[in-house]
């Protein structure tokens, strides 16, 4: 069993993790697990910079804000998390049944294809690809997070009496 | 030209987001300018040219790889339409300057991401500006306070994450297979016809199938729709959803479709199915605005079938009744506004003979219910007669008469609806209604005016609709 295996399991079990468990903050720390895991696979295609943004973003920044998110919440009893564990088990227990099929199906197959993505075009460096090649999409991402910002503007901004 | 598109709403974004918060009322007025000259100019584009070598320093600047066709004019047309009905309605329906400001900034952006789905050519380009539109979408469903608001941006933005999910592994897969993602590459990695790039094609239209709420894909859309405020509910039924999955589908589906296949029976099945399922589930509503959300799906229904029909006129009648809904179904969601606002319900059964007290509201839906089911000499009778000639010349005569016997449906649903709403006896808590206000009325007006204008030029626009390469 190789490194990679080992990662990708580990990847896949903090992911069920992070969809099964019924407590918040658990579910947080699965997703980050998982985000980490999936960092090491970037980093051993060689897509250096690709999982070091899944580090610093999906593992660490998002991780922060689900985090100050939850602690705004209100804690659950311990009777209500007992009946919300049996809900949630009853309703996910397919999945990690699912995963395993899946798994033990791709096993066997051994793909013809390359697994390391052709390159876009240009030299294959990552800033000339999206400084260069692909200027529209860093266009609409920053679309993207003005929306973010009204969206955050939308959820969370009380209306006050000289808005009318 | 094409970079305009997308820089001048992003100037406007910019220009009204400097105004000094005193001067924040006055930035639909810069939006509203902005979407009539984007439709008067798209309008005009075929007929007068334009030079714009000045810009070019600027586009080369910018390296954008931006393309502008019959296609992406039409898209331009119906999104600048349905903007300015949606920043009217949302001047009579929003309470608060804060929600006016918010709810132009966002229409700004979803009009960028429109025309860039409109003008681009390969395929994470489109999935950036389809994902630009839509969450913005997602934000604008959630302007209206309330748990039921948030529910349906919920529901809308979790399905967009499947759409999502979808469209990028497809990509990936394009990637893996071919090495580019350019329209083009698709074609060629179809022709190759390997089963990787048919597994890449189902994930896309999957995708898309999502975004277009076709059924069984549609849950989010009666939420999102009926639950948002009556000006985003414009927006949304009017532009968003096509734009997001039925004109990427119009984009695709030809190249689709060349190669050797079942891109072809896919498009006529769920196309079938939605429409034939969107309409029943419309005669079973009671709520006005939930009616007209599933009557647009099995609308939305209607023009993928027309994708599978004869390949000289299936795009044409496609493109049409696109323009058709738009128009139609934004001022029916206007009609549904000036009713939600004067009487503060949406239950169809607490109506009825309203027809007395709002007539010009009663008599544009009629123009509206009565385009959309195919009456002539209305717009969309041109429309649904064209995707049946369609279907009939390609050989489709089973869908063909799918679409006439939907129809019929239709029209079913939206007379119950005129019924219920406006005819009979009014009732006695509705005698002090009055009439909506301007600007309600103004773009139920012109909206209808502009279905019966369609309607009544169709023999000279369809010359134009033919020999425009649509």
């Amino acid at each position: 069993m190789t490194i990679m295996t080992i990662v990708l399991v580990l990847m896949v079990l903090a992911a069920l993790w992070a969809s099964m468990t019924t407590l918040l903050l658990r579910a947080t720390i699965g997703l980050a697990l998982t985000s980490a895991m999936l960092a090491v696979v970037m980093f051993s295609l060689g897509a250096t910079l690709a999982a070091i943004l899944e580090l610093s973003v999906c593992a660490g920044l998002i991780s922060v804000v689900f985090v100050s998110v939850i602690s705004l919440t209100q804690t659950k009893t311990f009777k209500d998390i007992l009946q919300h564990r049996k809900g949630r088990l009853a309703r996910f227990w397919p999945l990690p049944v699912v995963m395993l099929g899946a798994g033990i199906a791709l096993s066997f197959v051994h793909s013809p294809v390359q697994i390391a993505l052709p390159l876009p075009g240009g030299d294959g460096d990552v800033r000339t690809v999206l400084w260069n090649l692909r200027q529209l999409d860093l266009f609409g991402q920053i679309l993207i997070l003005l929306a973010g910002v009204f969206g955050v503007m939308v959820f969370f901004k009380r209306e006050s009496k000289d808005d009318n | 030209m094409s970079d305009i598109l997308l820089l001048l709403p992003f100037l406007a974004l910019i220009v009204i987001n400097v105004l000094p918060r005193s001067a924040r009322g006055g930035a639909w007025v810069v939006c509203l300018v902005l979407f009539a000259v984007q439709t008067v100019g798209a309008c005009l584009q075929p007929f007068v040219t334009l030079d714009w070598s000045m810009l070019q320093p600027l586009e080369k600047a910018l390296g954008f790889t931006l393309v502008v066709d019959p296609l992406s004019i039409m898209l331009f047309i119906t999104a600048g339409i349905a903007g300015m009905a949606a920043l009217l309605v949302g001047r009579a329906t929003h309470d608060t300057t804060r929600a006016q400001f918010t709810f132009a900034n966002l229409l700004l952006i979803a009009l960028i991401g429109m025309n860039g789905i409109a003008m681009v050519r390969d395929l994470f380009s489109l999935y950036v500006f389809i994902e630009v539109t839509s969450v913005s979408a997602v934000i604008l469903v959630a302007l209206r306070d309330g748990k039921e608001a948030y529910e349906g941006a919920w529901k809308y933005l979790l399905l967009s994450a499947v759409a999502t999910v979808l469209m990028l592994t497809s990509i990936a897969l394009f990637l893996l297979g071919t090495g580019g993602i350019t329209y083009a590459d698709l074609a060629t990695a179809l022709a190759s016809g390997t089963p990787m790039a048919w597994i890449a094609v189902t994930l896309f239209l999957a995708g898309l199938f999502v975004k277009s709420a076709m059924i069984p894909f549609h849950g989010w859309l009666a939420d999102a729709y009926s639950e948002a405020s009556p000006a985003v509910s414009v927006f949304l039924a009017g532009i968003v959803t096509k734009a997001t999955g039925i004109f990427a589908l119009m984009r695709l589906a030809p190249a689709m479709m060349e190669a050797a296949g079942p891109v072809r029976e896919i498009l006529l099945v769920a196309g079938a199915v939605t429409a034939i399922g969107g309409a029943f589930l419309s005669l079973t509503q009671s709520d006005m605005k939930r009616m007209l959300a599933y009557s647009s799906i099995s609308q939305m229904g209607y023009i993928v079938m027309a994708l599978g029909g004869d390949a000289k006129l299936a795009l044409a009648a496609a493109a049409l009744h696109f323009f058709n809904h738009t128009v139609s179904k934004a001022q029916l969601f206007a009609n549904a506004a000036a009713l939600e606002t004067r009487l503060g319900t949406r239950d169809m059964d607490r109506m009825g003979g309203l027809g007395a007290r709002m007539p010009v509201t009663a008599g544009t839906s009629a123009v509206a219910t009565l385009s959309i089911a195919g009456l002539p000499p209305l717009a969309g009778f041109w429309s649904k007669l064209l995707i049946v000639i369609a279907l009939w010349t390609a050989g489709q005569h089973t869908f063909a008469i799918i679409a006439i016997l939907t129809s019929l449906v239709t029209l079913a649903y939206f007379l119950s609806l005129q019924r219920r709403v406006f005819f009979g006896t009014l009732r006695a808590e509705w005698d002090t209604v009055r009439e909506a206000g301007a600007s309600l009325l103004v773009p139920t007006i012109a909206l209808a005016f502009i279905t019966v204008a369609v309607g009544l030029a169709f023999p000279v626009l369809l010359p134009i609709l033919l020999g425009g390469g649509i």
